[in-house]
């Protein structure tokens, strides 16, 4: 092979190398770098002209310095100087350093397109192809702004070089990726999906990459592709394994270009065209044929390319999701693969075979493998293949084999490594609750959680746990009986306290009539942990404590030794020594009825979607969106999953045989001595006996906000100011705004159409229209990537008490937003009345496989339901009179951010939404306004005033309406926009 | 494809390329985290590891690792074959490839993935055509290119008459002169039916 390639003779930059690798040092290697850099800028600064040679001598030393992790911060002058240099070699050297070094600078580049337009049209095709490779290289905007109109043309141009053609179709596609409005559409689409049929392979290889990414965007436009794609791949699939000679790859013809065709298919649902799919049904059981046929080399190389082209034909077929044939055979390849003594193809089977469990016609043939799959899980020695087996045992879970997977996991997680025990965690807590035949078994389940890996059990999980107890009443005294069991143990997680804790406290009673964990016990228990724990624990211990005071009188003057300590009292955390004060003197100063009132078991929690699947969303886990959704379309499986069911009072406490089932289930462990028989007797008495008093119940409201707050044992008259800290699973469910979001919002105060939010993926579009207290609101999610949205779904939030203030329909959206696209929802909103926080807007979607989230705040704000008053001067004083009380008049006196012009003004003024009244105030500069808001509930007629200062740059803005939180409201809306 | 990254057992950074826009700081961020992720796994663990919502495929070929970062829909086993393909082009390019032929020639090894990866996807698998390219670059090396249609039309080099002079004065060193014209002569009568594309220069 050519000798003459090692090095073009630029001995000074091979002797630099040595010089670096021979440094004993980092410092070393620093100071001979320094001292080459001197040497540089000295030659680029010097005098003397340098020739090209030293030109590219110098710039590729400076190269290798970059490439070595240092920052160069000049040379790029010189490096654009070599590009228009009619030597080969320089030029190449001159287009590397650019393509690595990008420079932002714009002279520069403006320099650096100027040579690239020059090759471009120099005829000479290793030059266009070396200035093509620079744009793909660099595929900044400016370059796409430059060239991304002529790049198409040379495409398509009859007398392209085929070399030319191949660097222009993914140079395209470069640009096409990182600006796709730069790229015009046109008369050459039509040309491109024709390259498919080129003689030469590689252009081909390298049209298609640009086929499929244009496809994503514009299906319609290229569906000329599918038949076209369709013909080569059969051709490439039947021709014999020399056929295509250079582009054979051990013995498999053209796996490139084979993978490549299957994946611009996966585009596209099955072909129309009944000729079209029985010929490519064909090639893709030749595929699956050619699978079973022995191998033509024993090299690797070949059984890889030939089973990339088998798993991205897998891929196809799990696409289509149509021949429950084809998708059985798939199941039964990768089956094979499942103990394949690659590792590689191990890992592969495991992953494709969790998309195949997704699909109605191949999720049994799945469930076949499970005990490879669980063996697998036990033997791999690669950690990521353990993790595949488990994402895989996850998918292909179900009614029928739950207890078994769910048993595996969580032996599993005793040796699992730490970076995913949280991810199993969750997955064995959905599980456990998606397919718990009897709650029991959920309830050790999620016990034994805590249990093997406490550590790694969220909020989320434990809060779960909670709702559902407190949710089923037939599963409230084995809790109790379960935890008191489990708390026994010498050494106990902290989030087992917690949950031992909030049960005891709610469900204590149903096994108090045992002696062995009677009320002193349990208290006595529970206060053996309290020391060992932290302050949120320690908390919810206290509200614990004041719940036995009701539920066990007899344990009233222990407890309240216990708060009345010092430790409590003069605790030095303000929650600790609150809850202490106010507990000690509700249960001193209140009688038993108030106590029993305040203090009554919790209510059901309303039903929502599980915070642990929000949470394993948000986690990255393959195959855990589409079995999620899968489970939603599982009618069979709505009763526990779908979220709690509140348990209607009407129905009788829990059959006997459940707790028998129970028992069955769980026997108690080993280091409990209480005998469970008695247990569960007594729980039966109780249970069926006074257990839950008939609720006095909160209103609407107290239950939304209990929906939000955790479910720590607290009385719904408030007495508390705050629940634990460490507990907020309601805001954790939406993500907190971003931080830009006010400013946002204000942008639309005085207007309804616009842009509501950018950033590199997506685009929210918002156009309304309000009425009296009706709105009507659009909203445009527009997809800016080239790839899919999976799980889109936007939701609106109303935090704290909006809920009653104002009333927000939504439509749902389609989950999948494909690339470029853009999904439109409509909103329609009524103002029920006054209100002060906007509603939010939470966008979660799929990324890539990344779960995106995002809460804005939707631009609704009390001004849209303005109607305007036009009314005369003396009308106006009237008024303005009226409303003289001192907390009616909100004013504010600020310093203009913006230009003073009162053209400008006025429109905000109109776009605020009130009336402009003239010659009502005898400063002509001055504009008053008068508006009424419309709410269903009441009308607040508002009066403003806007007095502009040019001199001091100030306005004073006044507003009196007859309500004083929309005074201040307004004033502060409004002073904004000035 | 995301990037590919070539680096030695030491943790060394041998070749980097990125198909998608990153700051420096970024890459820098990126570089560290994976190949200490990547050196710590043991020789018979697969070649494929999830990493943020990328996947890595990875390959060790002697004392250099080969790294790719690919997205979520892209062929796990293809890139495995794209980066021993690559190793395949430097490897008959320098013949039989060691770590120092990728450290001295560092630039050459960048033309050689530009040719065959373009934007992160494969341009062109013919080994045949990839190499033709580089070295039809590389018989370019040291050529005035000022001089080239003078020589064609003079014809007198094909012949290798008189092979040994360039009317301009554009190269130094008196053995690369000689050197290059000898390759560039030889090349072409060999392969003066099939290497069509030299005669478009």
């Amino acid at each position: 092979m050519p000798a003459v390639s090692k090095g073009d003779g630029m001995r000074g930059l091979a002797v630099f190398i040595s010089d670096i690798r021979n440094c004993k040092s980092k410092e070393a290697e620093i100071k001979r770098i320094n001292k080459e850099l001197a040497n540089i800028r000295s030659k680029f600064k010097g005098d003397k002209a340098l020739d090209g040679y030293s030109k590219k001598k110098y710039v590729c030393k400076l190269l290798f310095i970059f490439l070595l992790g240092h920052d160069i911060d000049f040379g790029h002058m010189e490096a654009v100087n070599l590009l228009s240099s009619n030597k080969y070699t320089e030029k190449q050297i001159g287009y590397l350093f650019i393509s690595v070094l990008v420079n932002s600078n714009s002279e520069l580049i403006r320099l650096i397109n100027n040579a690239i337009k020059n090759d471009l049209a120099s005829r000479n095709p290793t030059f266009m192809c070396l200035a093509l490779h620079c744009i793909a290289n660099v595929g900044s905007r400016e370059m796409g702004e430059a060239f991304a109109a002529d790049i198409p043309r040379i495409l398509v141009a009859g007398d392209s070089m085929d070399s030319v053609k191949q660097s222009a179709a993914l140079c395209l596609l470069r640009l096409y990726k990182a600006s796709p409005d730069l790229v015009p559409m046109g008369e050459w689409t039509a040309r491109v999906v024709h390259l498919l049929n080129d003689q030469h392979m590689g252009v081909v290889t390298a049209a298609v990459s640009l086929i499929t990414c244009l496809c994503k965007k514009n299906p319609d436009d290229f569906k000329t592709c599918i038949s076209l794609a369709v013909s080569r791949l059969s051709r490439i699939v039947s021709s014999a394994s020399t056929d295509l000679q250079d582009y054979t790859y051990y013995f498999v013809p053209a796996p490139w270009l084979s993978v490549k065709l299957l994946r611009l298919l996966q585009c596209y649902p099955p072909p129309e065209d009944a000729a079209v799919k029985g010929r490519l049904v064909e090639c893709l059981e030749t595929v699956l044929n050619k699978a079973q046929e022995p191998p033509k080399s024993k090299k690797v190389q070949h059984s890889n390319a030939k089973n990339a082209i088998l798993f991205e034909t897998i891929s196809l077929i799990i696409h289509y999701d149509s021949e429950p044939n084809l998708l059985v055979r798939a199941c039964n390849q990768l089956g094979q693969f499942l103990q394949h003594r690659e590792t590689n193809l191990r890992y592969l089977a495991l992953e494709s075979m969790c998309t195949l469990a997704s699909s109605e016609f191949s999720h049994e043939a799945v469930k076949t493998h499970i005990d490879t799959v669980i063996n697998a899980l036990k033997t791999e020695r690669d950690v990521s293949v353990r993790q595949r087996a488990a994402d895989l045992l996850y998918a292909m879970c179900d009614r029928s084999n739950a207890k078994q997977i769910v048993s595996e996991m969580l032996r599993y997680l005793e040796t699992a490594d730490y970076a995913i025990r949280e991810e199993i965690v969750l997955k064995v807590a959905i599980l456990a609750e998606k397919y718990a035949v009897d709650y029991s078994w959920y309830v050790d389940t999620i016990l034994n959680l805590i249990r093997i890996a406490g550590d790694y059990v969220s909020e989320e999980v434990w809060y779960r746990v909670l709702q559902i107890v407190t949710n089923r009443d037939d599963v409230q005294g084995y809790a109790a009986k379960t935890v008191f069991e489990a708390l026994q143990a010498p050494a106990c997680h902290e989030n087992m306290v917690k949950v031992g804790g909030y049960i005891l406290g709610e469900f204590g009673n149903l096994i108090a009539g045992d002696p062995r964990s009677s009320p002193p016990v349990q208290f006595s228990l529970l206060h053996s942990k309290f020391h060992l724990c932290s302050v949120a624990t320690r908390a919810l211990l206290l509200s614990t404590y004041i719940k036995f005071i009701n539920l066990f009188p007899e344990t009233k003057a222990t407890i309240q030794g216990v708060l009345r300590a010092g430790s409590q009292l003069r605790n030095a955390d303000v929650e600790l020594q609150q809850r202490a004060v106010e507990y000690l003197t509700l249960s001193s100063v209140a009688s038993t009825d108030v106590l029993a009132t305040v203090l009554e078991e919790m209510p059901p929690f309303p039903e929502r979607e599980s915070s642990i699947l929000a949470k394993l969303k948000r986690k990255k886990g393959p195959g855990a969106g589409s079995t999620l959704d899968d489970g939603r379309r599982d009618p069979s499986s709505n009763d526990i999953n779908g979220g709690v069911e509140p348990t209607p009072s009407t129905v009788s406490t829990p059959s006997p045989s459940a707790d028998l089932l129970g028992l069955r289930a769980a026997p108690p462990p080993a280091a409990s001595a209480a005998p469970s028989g008695a247990g569960n007797l007594l729980v039966d008495v109780f249970s069926d006996g006074p257990a839950p008093q008939p609720s006095l119940g909160p209103t609407p409201e107290e239950a939304f906000l209990s929906e939000l707050e955790p479910p720590a044992p607290e009385s719904p008259m408030g007495l508390l100011a705050d629940p634990a800290p460490a507990a907020d699973p309601g805001s954790e469910d939406i993500g907190p705004p971003i931080p830009e979001v006010d400013e946002l919002l204000n942008k639309f105060v005085c207007k309804n159409n616009g842009v509501l939010f950018e950033n590199q993926l997506l685009q929210i579009g918002v156009k309304s229209e309000f009425r009296q207290n009706l709105g009507r609101m659009y909203l445009f999610y527009g997809n800016k990537t080239s790839v899919q949205f999976q799980n889109f779904s936007p939701t609106v939030v109303h935090p704290g008490d909006l809920q009653t203030q104002l009333a927000v329909q939504t439509k749902r959206v389609a989950a999948q937003v494909d690339g470029g696209a853009q999904v439109q929802q409509v909103l329609n909103i009524e103002c029920l009345r006054d209100f002060l926080t906007p509603p939010l807007l939470s966008v979660r979607f799929r990324y890539g496989g990344a779960p995106q989230s995002l809460t804005l705040k939707l631009p609704v704000t009390i001004n849209k339901f303005f109607q305007p008053t036009e009314m005369a001067a003396q009308d106006f004083f009237q008024r303005w009179k009226q409303l003289s009380l001192p907390q009616q008049e909100a004013q504010k006196i600020f310093k203009a951010n913006h230009p003073m012009d009162a053209e400008v003004t006025k429109a905000k003024l109109l776009g605020f939404g009130s009336a402009l009244l003239d010659n009502v105030d005898p400063n002509p500069e001055n504009f008053v306004g008068a508006g009424i808001i419309q709410t269903k509930a009441l009308q607040v007629g508002c009066l403003l005033r806007l007095e502009p200062n040019a001199q001091a740059q100030m306005y004073r803005l006044t507003l009196r309406t007859s309500k004083e939180p929309v005074s201040r409201h307004l004033c502060e809306l409004l002073a904004q926009q000035f | 494809m995301q990037f590919m990254l070539l680096f030695s057992r030491q943790g060394k950074l041998r070749l980097q390329k990125w198909y998608v826009p990153l700051s420096d700081k970024e890459k820098k961020k990126i570089t560290r985290e994976l190949v200490q992720t990547v050196l710590a796994r043991k020789p018979k663990m697969c070649s494929f590891l999830e990493w943020r919502d990328l996947k890595i495929v990875y390959k060790r070929y002697a004392s250099l690792y080969f790294c790719c970062a690919i997205e979520d829909q892209d062929n796990e086993l293809i890139t495995l074959e794209i980066i021993h393909r690559y190793v395949e082009l430097l490897d008959k390019y320098f013949g039989s490839v060691c770590e120092l032929d990728i450290i001295f020639n560092f630039e050459k090894a960048y033309f050689i993935l530009d040719e065959f990866l373009l934007g992160g996807e494969v341009q062109e698998t013919s080994k045949k055509n990839v190499l033709k390219a580089i070295e039809q670059a590389d018989l370019l090396q040291e050529i005035c290119l000022l001089c080239l249609p003078l020589m064609f039309k003079n014809e007198y080099w094909l012949h290798g008459t008189k092979g040994n002079g360039c009317p301009g004065e554009v190269w130094e060193g008196e053995f690369l002169k000689t050197c290059c014209w000898r390759q560039l002569s030889k090349k072409l009568s060999e392969n003066s039916e099939e290497d069509i594309s030299i005669k478009y220069i």
